[in-house]
């Protein structure tokens, strides 16, 4: 269900894997209720560390996407799918038009990357001086 | 001495006459972690695995495998009994067939993992009955790992592994390394030259420079905490800016700044955006660049 995660980009192993259970949720691979593949059955899979998908689904516990129940596993949170669902719903059109005029401005898709990496921190930035 | 951390030193130090292999080393391994030791050739990887194991005494400084005493002789006994230990010689019984290599071996190991045994036969796709002396380097590599992962150890200090091997006999033996920690909560320490197979089942990292640990955090950690930013600027780049570059080991090209930096991106972006830079960039970091700075700054090379 799966894909390797990119251990070269840089990007945290448990970040990838966070995305790639997101996203099954979103197209519908998987599907509220549904049992998420067991630690040891990732790891060998992906040839990752156990702690990574531990930490992963930790993280997605957390973030109310999945349930992790004592010595059974882990489920896709009933109604998991529609919040995020309703959430990516509003915030497609607003990143499809930025990506359009981005691209019309040449920004190649590296740089837009690159550019929504650096807003990113900027606005990070902004936020902890206004905690200050 | 905490029980968390199967592994465990202090101060650890080993001379060579008027030469210090390791110096002073302090290294933590946490309990079901897989830790990529890494460092360039003679930062002291081998002889710290070797002083773990006992094979070495230290000339000072001491340490802890799972809560016993690396420089006590019983206490090591005990280490080696819950310890798979693959050295750089992979030494093996010439005259003996696969089979008999395996059977030989298991005799030396309670907890001896039969399961294991037919797990890496098939996804090595090592013959038993070739006698070992007539085996390929390769093949030599992959019987070798398969007697250290099915002896059932609480410990594994793998000094190069996957040297020899193919490319996809290195993502078999990974593949079994992370399904046996998955399986039985086993402590791996494992040095390689290979940075990408590190962070591809490492969650721990020590780097070694010159006998001494530069670095012993997690991945994670290390992933999200160093970023390379990139400053642009409109003319010619501020002294200041060069100065920090200095204390960043950065480099400079034309008008632009490249700096690899810690947990302190935000204040450097809020710097640059002071001295008017036309673009500030922050990059992802890959291991190999961390290593790559870790092991230059500490040599003094680049201040």
């Amino acid at each position: 269900m799966f894909f390797k995660p990119n251990a070269a980009s840089g990007v945290p192993i448990y970040l990838q894997l966070m995305d790639q259970v997101k996203h099954a949720i979103e197209t519908g691979a998987l599907r509220p209720g549904e049992q998420l593949p067991g630690l040891r059955k990732v790891a060998e899979q992906l040839v990752m560390n156990p702690n990574t998908v531990a930490k992963a689904y930790r993280e997605l516990e957390h973030e109310g996407v999945i349930d992790l129940r004592q010595g059974t596993g882990a489920f896709v949170a009933e109604r998991a799918d529609r919040r995020r669902e309703q959430r990516f719903h509003s915030a497609q059109p607003v990143l499809e038009a930025a990506v359009r005029r981005l691209a019309a401005l040449g920004i190649s898709e590296d740089e837009m990357r690159r550019l929504f990496e650096s807003e990113m921190t900027r606005l990070r930035e902004k936020r902890r001086a206004g905690q200050r | 001495m905490s029980h968390a951390m199967a592994i465990e030193t202090t101060g650890l130090t080993k001379r060579y006459g008027s030469i210090e292999a390791v110096r002073g080393l302090d290294l933590q391994v946490p309990a079901g972690s897989i830790c990529g030791l890494l460092g360039s050739n003679g930062a002291g990887k081998t002889t710290t695995l070797k002083m773990l194991v006992g094979l070495t005494r230290p000339s000072a400084g001491t340490g802890y495998v799972l809560g016993r005493r690396i420089d006590d002789r019983n206490d090591s006994v005990a280490i080696r009994q819950r310890t798979g230990f693959v050295s750089e010689g992979k030494e093996l019984f010439e005259y003996m067939t696969v089979a008999e290599s395996i059977r030989f071996t298991s005799a030396f190991f309670p907890a001896w993992k039969p399961d294991v045994v037919s797990r890496c036969l098939e996804r090595f796709g090592l013959s038993t009955s070739a006698r070992v002396a007539t085996l390929s380097k390769g093949m030599r590599g992959r019987l070798y790992l398969l007697l250290v992962l099915a002896r059932g150890a609480e410990v594994l200090l793998l000094d190069e592994p996957t040297d020899g091997l193919d490319p996809a006999a290195i993502e078999a033996f990974l593949q079994l390394l992370v399904g046996l920690v998955a399986e039985s909560g086993a402590t791996v320490l494992f040095s390689s030259h290979r940075l990408a197979e590190i962070e591809q089942v490492a969650d721990r990292i020590a780097i070694l420079n010159r006998g001494q640990i530069v670095l012993n955090d997690s991945l994670d950690a290390l992933q999200s905490q160093y970023q390379r930013v990139h400053i642009v600027f409109d003319a010619e780049i501020p002294a200041a800016a060069l100065a920090l570059a200095r204390t960043r080991s950065g480099s400079s090209d034309g008008r632009t700044l490249s700096l690899l930096v810690g947990s302190e991106v935000e204040s450097v972006v809020e710097q640059a955006r002071a001295w008017h830079a036309r673009a500030v960039d922050v990059a992802p970091v890959t291991l190999k660049e961390i290593f790559l700075e870790k092991t230059k700054t500490s040599k003094g090379r680049d201040v």
